[in-house]
């Protein structure tokens, strides 16, 4: 199939949400499943830390909502670039979708690091450390693109002002990746995400297992508000009155 | 069990963490679904709106 058709399947509304209705139950049973697989392994069965002792097990919670926070900060920038473009009203839901569910997992990522810091660093909280002040401008652009949007009236013009606030911010997320190598800060450097992973392999599987699960539940989460927001701008179309009131009589 | 609960010592910071993340999550879940029914139920009501409903075109969003 060519990438033209590809995009006019995608850029559908009744093809996505059908996708997305066909797709959800699947998602929710495999992230359950994996996520308690992680979670078996992560808090039972990894040994414990030769410094930090059991503590660092927050870390098949924290590292997954970081990175899924940040992922979907991605995601919902080239999902607005893509409306804004092309004027694809779909990229603009899909961001909407998007946003709340980001600034979820990164403020988890926030809370779940600050608890682990107090036993680790001797604090909960450190202003001015580059990787926390980036992740929680992070935040702050998350919450600033859903206000921006809601601020306008027409909700096209929002949609369009917004992109432009998420396409800016998305510079952010390497700067946080990076923010630990190029800046004296109490996080620690990378140990899985570098050439060479100096993490072993019996403290890192239970992580790859939470890190699908909790991938795979922000994905259902994301379908059923994607699904919601079709829902919303396609109130007055044929082929949603006609799916709502089922098959023909 | 006392043990596995009480995690080295930490047991406080790593349930805690434990806890608010599942607690949050169930939340958002919970709260994403709901607002996906709402959106269907106030499109049932809308009904087929102020004007004829439009025949979608292809690249119709």
């Amino acid at each position: 199939m060519s990438l033209k058709s590809w995009f006019h399947r995608f850029g559908s509304a009744p093809f996505v949400y059908r996708l997305c209705s066909a797709l959800a139950p699947w998602f929710a049973g495999s992230a359950a499943l994996l996520t308690v697989v992680g979670l078996v392994g992560g808090l039972g069965l990894a040994p414990e830390d030769y410094l930090q002792g059991d503590s660092f097990r927050i870390m098949y919670i924290h590292f997954p909502s970081a990175a899924i926070g940040m992922g979907a900060y991605v995601m919902m920038a080239v999902a607005a670039a893509v409306g804004f473009i092309w004027h694809l009203k779909l990229g603009h839901a899909a961001a909407a979708a998007i946003a709340p569910l980001g600034a979820v997992f990164m403020t988890l990522a926030l809370i779940t690091g600050a608890i682990w810091g107090r036993p680790t660093w001797g604090t909960y909280w450190e202003w001015g450390d580059a990787r926390l002040m980036s992740s929680l401008l992070l935040v702050f652009l998350y919450l600033g693109y859903m206000a921006l949007r809601a601020a306008y009236e027409e909700r096209d013009k929002g949609d369009r002002v917004a992109a432009v606030l998420a396409v800016v911010g998305v510079v952010n997320v390497p700067i946080i990746h990076y923010s630990v190598n190029w800046w004296n800060t109490l996080h620690q450097g990378s140990t899985v995400t570098r050439s060479d992973p100096t993490i072993t392999g019996d403290m890192l599987w239970p992580l790859v297992f939470t890190l699908f699960g909790l991938g795979l539940l922000f994905a259902w989460m994301l379908m059923n508000r994607l699904r919601g927001e079709i829902v919303e701008r396609e109130r007055h179309t044929r082929w949603l009155q006609d799916y709502l009131t089922g098959p023909a009589q | 069990m006392t043990e596995f609960l009480e995690m080295g010592g930490h047991g406080g910071y790593v349930w805690s963490a434990y806890g608010i993340t599942m607690v949050v999550l169930i939340i958002s879940g919970w709260a994403a679904s709901r607002r996906h029914r709402q959106a269907l139920r106030l499109a049932k009501l809308a009904g087929a709106g102020p004007g004829p409903a439009r025949k979608p075109k292809v690249t119709e969003i």
